[in-house]
């Protein structure tokens, strides 16, 4: 089941790790992506902590990490190609696997709907 | 407050809205950034073919000497713009700024020459300003009219066959030639001249007329609609200035390298050397040099670099030494492009220079601007 943050990140998770991207929704809003930069692999962060950062033609902006965890893994296809990310955001265009320090926290993120309505 | 509340529309707006543009608040006006089609297509559309632009924000002023004649509204026009205007040939334009007293710009201009007197265009954030500067220093001898027309940019190397479509003698035109002409029985000017590094025209429009021509030009299958986000990459690819950014009244012309607008008559031993605004130290700039240079900047690799990133002379950023004033991701150069001030010692080209990115100092080199091959039909 996916989960949404109200900063447009959406995360798949299974067994522990979320698969981690932005939104549809966040994509529309940032236009043509020209420059994406991932974490490292083995970093940890703290929910709310700048984990990325995407550019437009037009400006940068940050992606947060959406719960506290470790990078187990980056889509580096993005780094190569940041238009993957326009074409197919919650798909193909996903940024990095992240290992879960407290799986129990995801709980408290949005749910499809509930993210449907904040963006609505 | 609602931000949006005060906002004014240009006559275009309407249709803007019926393009599906996204809409943002720009120098006071609500205006397209972008079309359904986003900046990516829109800036490489212009390159291709031809892009149309809303720039009726801008100001569009007539200036006229009291007496009649053209040598007095010239004359006085020369005591605010460090430009030659009396040898300015009827029919023609050229880029001008005005200066302060300090030799800062306080806004840069298209001034044309069009019958007994002067058409010019300034930018829409300082239009009210440039009116009461005109009418503060040579309202006595000149009258001064801020025109509620339309203004749109025909843009790309297309431009010339989208508008002769409407007006066959625009092919005869060459650069900077500014005429009046009927486009479909609506009386416009027109002048071969732009902002986005490629040849093609704008065009004054009637306000209640300029719907009707927009979408005449954009009938043509070359044309699309382009917004504010494509014209800033554009116009940052050609190595032009954008006031506010690049220039503002702490930068002077020639720190800005914008010696080639000032001609010799100007200069000193010309002559009408001096005369404007600030001319002691532009003057002696122009002879001397300045200590600072606006330079083109290519950062290496692909993250782009934007506005207000500081510049340093080594990779671990202890010697800050100037600043990116505009910056970002070139389309058509397919990178990261950006112009900044930096010492005249490290304004050559090939200068290896480092700029902070998000705490990373990013190898940059001093580059010839444009950063694109212009096609302007000279």
């Amino acid at each position: 089941m996916l989960k949404f943050t109200e900063e447009h990140e959406w995360l798949k998770i299974e067994g522990g790790v979320a698969t981690v991207g932005i939104t549809n929704y966040a994509v529309e809003q940032l236009g043509d992506l020209v420059f994406v930069e991932l974490p490292e692999v083995g970093a940890s962060f703290s929910k709310n902590d700048d984990a990325a950062t995407v550019e437009s033609v037009k400006a940068a902006s940050e992606v947060y990490c959406p719960l506290d965890g470790e990078i187990t893994e980056v889509n580096e296809a993005i780094t190569a190609d940041p238009s993957l990310v326009n074409s197919d955001p919650q798909g193909a265009g996903w940024f990095f696997k992240l290992k879960l320090k407290n799986p129990a926290d995801a709980d408290g993120l949005l749910d499809e709907a509930a993210y449907k309505e904040l963006t609505a | 407050m609602d931000d949006t509340a005060a906002l004014k529309n240009t006559p275009l707006h309407a249709l803007h809205l019926l393009l599906g543009a996204r809409m943002v608040p720009f120098a006071g006006y609500d205006m397209p950034v972008q079309y359904p089609a986003g900046v990516l297509k829109e800036h490489l559309q212009t390159r291709a073919a031809a892009g149309l632009f809303d720039v009726s924000h801008m100001g569009q002023v007539i200036v006229k000497a009291k007496s009649g004649k053209y040598e007095d509204v010239a004359l006085a026009l020369e005591s605010l713009v460090p430009v030659d205007i009396l040898g300015l040939a009827e029919g023609r334009q050229r880029y001008g700024f005005f200066t302060d007293e300090n030799g800062g710009i306080l806004d840069d201009l298209m001034i044309a020459h069009l019958d007994d007197h002067l058409f010019v265009v300034v930018n829409a954030a300082c239009k009210e300003a440039d009116v009461a500067h005109m009418q503060k220093h040579i309202g006595d001898r000149c009258d001064i009219t801020l025109l509620d027309r339309a203004l749109v940019a025909l843009q790309g190397p297309r431009a010339v066959d989208v508008l002769a479509e409407l007006w066959a003698d625009v092919a005869a035109m060459k650069f900077m030639d500014v005429r009046h002409c009927r486009l479909h029985d609506v009386s416009c000017l027109v002048s071969r001249s732009g902002y986005s590094g490629e040849d093609g025209y704008e065009i004054s429009i009637p306000a209640d007329k300029a719907e009707d021509v927009a979408k005449r030009l954009l009938e043509h299958p070359d044309a699309q609609p382009i917004g504010l986000g494509a014209r800033d990459s554009l116009r940052l690819e050609a190595g032009l200035c954008l006031y506010g950014n690049d220039i503002d009244t702490t930068t002077t012309p020639v720190e800005a390298a914008l010696e080639w607008a000032m001609q010799k008559t100007r200069r000193t031993g010309g002559a009408r050397a001096g005369g404007f605004p600030g001319a002691e130290r532009i003057l002696r700039e122009l002879d001397n040099g300045a200590t600072r240079r606006r330079v083109g900047l290519k950062p290496e690799g692909k993250a782009p670099v934007r506005g207000h990133s500081k510049l340093y002379a080594d990779a671990e950023g202890r010697t800050e030494i100037g600043e990116v004033t505009s910056g970002g991701f070139g389309p058509s150069v397919d990178g990261p492009v950006a112009i900044g001030y930096v010492p005249v010692s490290h304004a050559s080209v090939g200068t290896q220079i480092y700029a902070e990115v998000r705490g990373k100092y990013l190898p940059v080199t001093v580059s010839a601007m444009p950063f694109i091959t212009p096609t302007y039909k000279r």
